[in-house]
């Protein structure tokens, strides 16, 4: 055991039992399990990524690049970041990750918070910033990734001033002090993201700040020697935090290898936990470490530990000796840890005196204090000598670690070089320095030293790679939260969503929207609920719920005109209680949307568009109304969830809604094809459209949204003696292409006019309308561009698939020249056959003609006919 | 357990730029250096430079999730990316460097009854195009790539997937170094921090640029800086309709192998590989604002890996360890444009948006032959800019609803 | 982002969407144009490196269009 009798910051009344690799270990509590690990003699923590060499806990913090552990089923943890807990069972890493196929339990949450000012640091700087902010009654959030506040000061014996700080910043109302928790990614106009650790998960804050402090403190960095690499060997700070914060002795015969002030009070640190220091090698001295060895083999059992290292004299040759060691404790110096500053977009720039990168310009309303601010002072930095690799003996650079994680040393950043890379960026690309899960913060500047060295260029002109979110690794549950399962995205159900569950409804997404798909009864197939839905339609009555269209309520007196500019139809003749279909292109030409709009009243519209375009639409007609016709006194409203709308379709629907509606005349003098009447039913207010998309008599039946379920079950009943059928989108797909009707996004794919779709009548040749002009262009106006065709298989049970292509000749080369694709294809109870609609290069010159699906293994042909298949006349929507 | 270097010792020269040159490539990322590559190898051309504002293949070439497939919509991107796909799989020999090309497989999964019109579409255009091309049903997407969830209970439940067995990826940085070195090998000088601030204009012909190392003459400018199209062409009066996005990505740390092959979904919008050394690559939808920052917004990082652990639980433990962005050059119809200029002598390469990776060596290929021929290659003349007026886009949003 | 929304005050990017350059009009008659003069008016925008005038919708609020001025290299934002 290297426990120390007394001092840290540590519960030596509070045990710990946890396991590493299988062996039952104790610790206690305010360890973490780096500490655990040291205090029982566990020095190989884990194997390199590239070269499997032994490698030991190097840092105290989130620096770490060599204790990677995984803990249960989380993996790729660093062993300094692990709070202790009983029972904790963790194994070291070879450098990789095991993703468990055990579902993460965890509970992630997410919380919003703003702030006048966040301070990112709890260390002497950040508390001092935060003591302050809190006194003006501002909301302040002080963050900090340890388990406690205090930072370095933890283990430099300011218990008292601790205490005291934040004992008052616990007293105003408005300062929030989070701990576990590391400010991770810092965005535009102050918005930081910040990971929190709990006990069984995360919480990821997101912090818009109005001013945000930086305080983020300093990373120590290594110097760089042969074999710096052998567990046993830390940085000099982290040797002082396992000493005085976790009284732990990580060795017992040291070795201080610096070339800066901040080991001075670590050689008394040092003694008075009972550990001798054999050496003091300071470059400043003349001298340095230039090689380490292995402790002989069987000294301890753990095979490639520190044994002890070379000195010699920096001018090189003069006398080298050896000294016998177990810990080599390193400080190369400090580098601000600036990662948020330059995500932030702050500058930096390369001091010469202090060795390091400091804040230069810093982006609005960030400041940077202490440590990060380049002020060095608290870390005892005082004077440095800016050193980074102590020569290799000979010309092997192989065991000179820059970035123990990758594995990269001092002879690939030379190899890099000689092959003419020139850019920091490059040889972090070749190298893979700095990508490993530390993002290389004890790597990345010895990286641009050794290359400034190698190219004789000072080190500012060679800079550092860019520093980019997250700071720490962060876990893709974490980020993802609970935007998982039914909670992914928004589910939108219609009123009458409840009876379509209870009557077996399959359903299908159709954006955010469940719709009904089919009705299955007992074991039927899609095929074959979907033939005997149809046939309902076609012979009897059959219902379904068009709750989803999207519904724009268009209010003011410039309505008529509006509409006339965003459809390619007028509405200046279509009178108050009547509707009419319109079509919508976007100005390239192409169609866009379509939909029914009705005239409810004065100055008063509803415009229906499809369930999938409903926000488009809105957004692109208020684009229009804000940005460019600004003159045009009309006001939009997205309606789509107020009203439920039940479809009533068929040769019988006239007899549903007689028995509903006793006192309305329905015959079609009445009450004629696309009219509108108010009605009601049972109490129920209900507007009647004579609309159809099935060709048949059918009407769309409105209430407001609460009556749709009592609308819906009304119709089943006053249906019931007529066999009524509820159908689903699949049947309804159905039957509007036995009509030819498009639906936009299916016949149509962003590149279709509505001339290909053979629907010239609906351009009004009297007034301007969105895309109008573009149907002129060169190519949009060719007459052998793809048009809406009908395809009947000449074998009429065979069934083309949706999205076969089409050939004129179907010899089998390939590649070969299609002229086409199958937009909708079906079953079809009333043809009983099998019949499509396709877009084919000059279909309809092609009328009549044979065209062919070369598919997997086959050929379907079929024969060119009209996109209309059934009741070319239009009789049957007023039979 | 040493991994052996792959790479050759000898990279490029860094050489100072001359006065003149036959050619000068504006833009040294993987199409700049695989069209100074097709230059010199196809058409004898070796008198090129190709400036570099920062170092070699440090824009979107570095940024890039490194999805390589040839799956597209409509013939003429079909040819063009097949194309390239061609060249990709003789290009580590031809190159002489081992670019870890994995032909692994790019599953695209598809959630929704239009997901499946539109993948079955593209998978019978494909095939007769003689591109390889299969449809999936559920169980044959989970066999193919056993960790994705196909369960029926999720949000949008994976109903079928189209898979190209021969798509896969690179390592990109690989890829760039390796036309680099060749370029450079047969006398092409590549010039980094050479930043190009205007374009020496004799009437309306092209006869030079002016850089932060001075004037360079050129027979023949040649741009080729993706993001930055529009910066250099408004330089010499070129309107292009091209809009710049961020594109952004994320990488994980080191893994053991778990995931075999690329997948993409649209509707659930990500998409996602594990590269060669274990980490897992993704990436998602562009930030939708014009941006040259090289960064995005967090929320499309949440929202990726949202989608990321719906599609596969077993990514929730793995961590994010870096996000960036690329400034993606995005043309109104999703296809590049490649060709000639109503400026003499000046050409164009710009309009990847997300694909342009994937068509390194097809778009160096097409490019070079433009540029040495003065006319456009047969598979590159649909996409002149000359289309935006006749119309005769090529719309690969709809196959392309996701970036990849 | 935050955007500054003229009607709601700031607000995170995600309650936005994108409206693009807000620097090109509708031909004032658009039958009378060329080809190519409308060509430019359907697809060519300004992509300036800097200081753009943009539009946003603030579509999940007031849904308000708004121009405002932003740098699309620093992200920063000055009301227009």
């Amino acid at each position: 055991m290297s426990r120390l009798a007394s001092g840290g910051r540590i519960d030596r009344t509070r045990p710990i039992q946890f396991s590493f690799n299988g062996t039952p270990y104790r610790g206690y509590e305010g360890d973490n399990l780096a500490s655990a690990l040291l205090a029982n003699d566990v020095r190989v923590v884990a194997n390199s990524v590239t070269y499997g060499r032994p490698r030991g806990v190097f840092s105290a913090g989130v620096e770490e690049p060599n204790a990677l552990v995984q803990v249960g089923n989380d993996t790729m943890l660093r062993a300094t970041q692990v709070g202790l807990v009983d029972g904790l069972e963790a194994i070291g890493l070879n450098g990789r990750g095991r993703l468990s196929l055990e579902p993460d339990g965890h509970r992630y949450d997410k919380v919003y918070a703003h702030c006048e000012v966040l301070v990112i640091g709890g260390g002497r700087a950040g508390i001092t910033a935060a003591l302050e902010a809190g006194q003006t009654g501002d909301r302040v959030i002080l963050v900090d990734e340890q388990a406690e506040f205090g930072g370095r000061l933890l283990g430099a014996g300011w218990n008292d001033w601790l205490e005291t700080s934040l004992g008052a910043l616990r007293s105003p109302p408005d300062v929030r002090l989070l701990t576990r928790a590391t400010a991770f990614g810092h965005y535009d106009q102050n918005l930081v993201l910040i990971a929190q650790r709990l006990p069984n998960g995360g919480r990821l804050w997101q912090a818009r700040a109005k001013r945000v402090v930086l305080a983020t403190g300093a990373h120590e960095r290594p110097l760089i020697f042969a074999n710096n690499d052998r567990p046993g060997i830390m940085l000099a700070g982290a040797a002082r935090a396992y000493v005085n914060r976790y009284g732990v002795a990580p060795g017992k015969r040291a070795v201080i290898f610096t070339n800066n002030d901040s080991t001075d009070a670590l050689a008394g640190d040092l003694k008075r936990a009972g550990i001798s220091v054999e050496a003091i090698v300071d470059v400043r001295a003349g001298e340095a470490v230039l090689d380490t060895f292995p402790s002989p083999a069987g000294g301890g059992g753990q095979g490639g530990g520190l044994g002890g290292v070379t000195i010699a004299p920096l001018t090189g040759g003069g006398s080298r000796r050896e000294v016998e060691c177990d810990l080599l404790c390193v400080s190369g110096g400090f580098n601000p840890t600036l990662h948020l500053f330059s995500q932030a977009q702050g500058r930096l720039r390369y001091d010469e005196a202090l060795a390091c990168f400091v804040p230069d310009a810093a982006p609005p309303n960030v400041e940077v204090v202490g440590a990060a601010a380049g002020d060095l002072g608290g870390r005892g930095q005082g004077t440095i000598m800016p050193y980074w690799v102590v020569p290799s003996d000979g010309q092997d650079w192989s065991t000179h670690f820059v970035d123990l994680e990758r594995d990269v040393t001092v002879a690939d950043v030379r190899r890099a070089l000689s092959t003419g890379m020139r850019s920091v960026e490059h040889v972090k690309r070749f190298t893979t320095i700095g990508t490993g899960s530390d993002q290389g913060k004890t790597a990345g500047i010895n990286e641009t030293a050794i290359i400034a060295t190698q190219l004789g260029q000072p080190v500012g002109a060679v800079g550092v790679t860019t520093f980019r979110p997250p700071y720490v690794p962060v876990s893709f549950g974490l980020m993802a939260g609970r935007n998982r399962g039914d909670l992914f995205e928004p589910i939108r159900l219609t009123a009458m969503h409840p009876w379509h569950v209870a009557h077996g409804a399959v359903f299908e997404n159709v954006g955010q929207w469940k719709r009904p798909w089919y009705f299955p009864r007992h074991d039927e197939d899609i095929e074959t609920a979907v033939l005997r839905e149809c046939r309902a339609a076609r012979e009897g009555v059959a219902v379904m719920d068009a709750s989803t269209l999207g519904k724009i309520d268009i209010q003011g007196p410039d309505a008529v005109e509006f509409l006339n500019r965003m459809y390619t139809n007028a509405f200046d003749t279509l009178k108050i209680g009547s509707c009419r279909y319109g079509l919508m292109c976007k100005v390239d030409g192409m169609v866009f949307d379509d939909g029914v709009v009705m005239h409810l009243g004065p100055d008063h519209w509803l415009a229906t568009t499809t369930t999938g375009g409903a926000a488009a639409v809105l957004e692109w007609m208020e684009e229009w109304l804000q940005t460019e016709w600004t003159d045009l006194r009309v006001r939009l409203t997205s309606v789509t969830d107020h009203w439920a709308d039940v479809a009533v379709v068929g040769p019988r629907s006239r007899d549903v809604v007689r028995g509903l509606f006793p006192k309305l005349p329905l015959d079609p003098e009445s009450f004629p094809f696309m009219a509108i009447r108010e009605s009601e039913t049972a109490g129920i207010p209900v507007r009647l459209h004579r609309i159809t998309f099935s060709g048949e008599l059918a009407y769309e039946l409105w209430t407001q949204s609460w009556y749709g379920l009592a609308l819906w079950e009304a119709v089943m009943a006053a249906g019931e003696p007529f066999a009524i059928t509820p159908y689903g989108t699949e049947a309804m797909h159905v039957l509007r292409a036995e009509k030819g009707y498009i639906i936009c996004g299916q016949e149509t794919d962003g590149t279709v006019t509505p001339q290909d779709l053979g629907m010239s009548w609906i351009l009004s040749k009297k007034k301007a309308f969105i895309g109008r002009r573009s149907h002129r262009r060169r190519d949009t106006a060719r007459p052998d561009r793809k048009q809406l065709v009908g395809l009947l298989p000449v074998e009429r049970d065979q069934l083309l698939p949706e999205g076969a292509q089409l050939v004129v000749e179907p010899d089998g080369t390939i590649p070969t020249k299609m002229i086409g694709h199958v937009t909708s294809s079906y079953r079809s109870a009333t043809l009983d056959r099998t019949f499509a609609l396709a877009m084919l290069q000059s279909g309809r010159e092609r009328l009549g003609a044979m065209v062919y699906a070369p598919l997997n293994g086959h050929v379907v042909s079929a024969t060119v006919t009209e996109p209309i298949f059934y009741d070319k006349e239009n009789v049957r929507r007023d039979s | 357990m040493a991994e052996p270097h792959p790479h050759p010792d000898h990279l490029w020269r860094n050489p100072e730029p001359r006065r003149s040159y036959e050619v000068v490539i504006v833009g040294a990322g993987g199409h700049g250096l695989a069209t100074a590559y097709y230059l010199a190898k196809n058409h004898g051309i070796t008198d090129v430079a190709v400036l570099e504002r920062g170092w070699l293949a440090g824009g979107n070439m570095a940024r890039n999730t490194t999805v390589i497939r040839s799956n597209y919509l409509w013939d003429e991107s079909a040819a063009i990316y097949e194309h390239s796909l061609k060249l990709w799989e003789h290009l580590a020999e031809e190159l002489e460097y081992d670019i870890l090309f994995s032909q692994r497989g790019v599953l695209s999964l598809v959630h929704s009854q239009g997901d499946r019109r539109e993948g079955m579409r593209r998978v019978n255009a494909n095939r007769l195009s003689g591109i390889d091309a299969e449809w999936l049903t559920p169980a044959e997407v989970k066999a193919f790539c056993p960790i994705v969830n196909i369960s029926p209970d999720v949000r949008y439940p994976v109903i079928g997937g189209t898979l190209q067995r021969r798509g896969g990826i690179a390592k990109h940085d690989y890829v760039a170094w390796a036309f680099a070195r060749k370029a450079d090998e047969m006398g092409v000088d590549l010039i980094q921090n050479c930043e190009v601030s205007g374009f020496d204009l004799d009437g309306g012909r092209v006869r030079g640029v002016h850089t932060n190392r001075g004037l360079i003459a050129a027979n023949k400018v040649a741009l080729c800086a993706a993001g930055h199209s529009t910066v250099l062409a408004d330089m010499v009066g070129l309107d292009l309709p091209i809009q710049s996005h961020p594109l952004q990505a994320l990488v994980s740390e080191l893994l053991e192998p778990v995931l075999n092959c690329v997948v993409m979904s649209n509707a659930v919008h990500v998409y996602v590989s594990q590269a060669h050394k274990g980490e897992l690559v993704m990436g998602a939808g562009m930030d939708p604002y014009n941006s040259y920052a090289q960064r995005g917004s967090p929320h499309v990082i949440e929202d990726q890996l949202a989608a990321a652990c719906e599609l596969f639980p077993i990514f929730s433990r793995a961590h994010v360890l870096r996000t960036w962005a690329g400034i993606v050059d995005v043309a109104p119809d999703a296809s590049p444009i490649l060709g000639l200029t109503p400026i003499e002598n000046l050409f164009i390469n710009c309009g990847w948006g997300t694909g342009g990776f994937k068509a390194t060596p097809g778009a160096g290929w097409v490019y070079a032959h433009t540029i040495a021929h003065g006319e456009p290659h047969p598979l590159s003349e649909p996409y002149a800019l000359e289309r935006f007026t006749t119309g005769a886009l090529i719309d690969e949003h709809g196959a392309a609803g996701v970036t990849h | 982002m935050l955007i500054p929304c003229p009607w709601c005050g700031d607000r995170e990017d995600i309650e936005f969407k994108y409206g693009g350059s807000a620097d090109v009009a509708y031909p004032r008659d658009a039958d009378a144009v060329d080809d190519a003069t409308w060509a430019r008016f359907v697809f060519f925008r300004p992509n300036p490196k800097g200081q753009m005038t943009e539009r946003w919708v603030h579509t999940a609020g007031c849904r308000r269009w708004f121009t405002l001025v932003r740098d699309t290299v620093t992200h920063q934002i000055t009301t227009a």
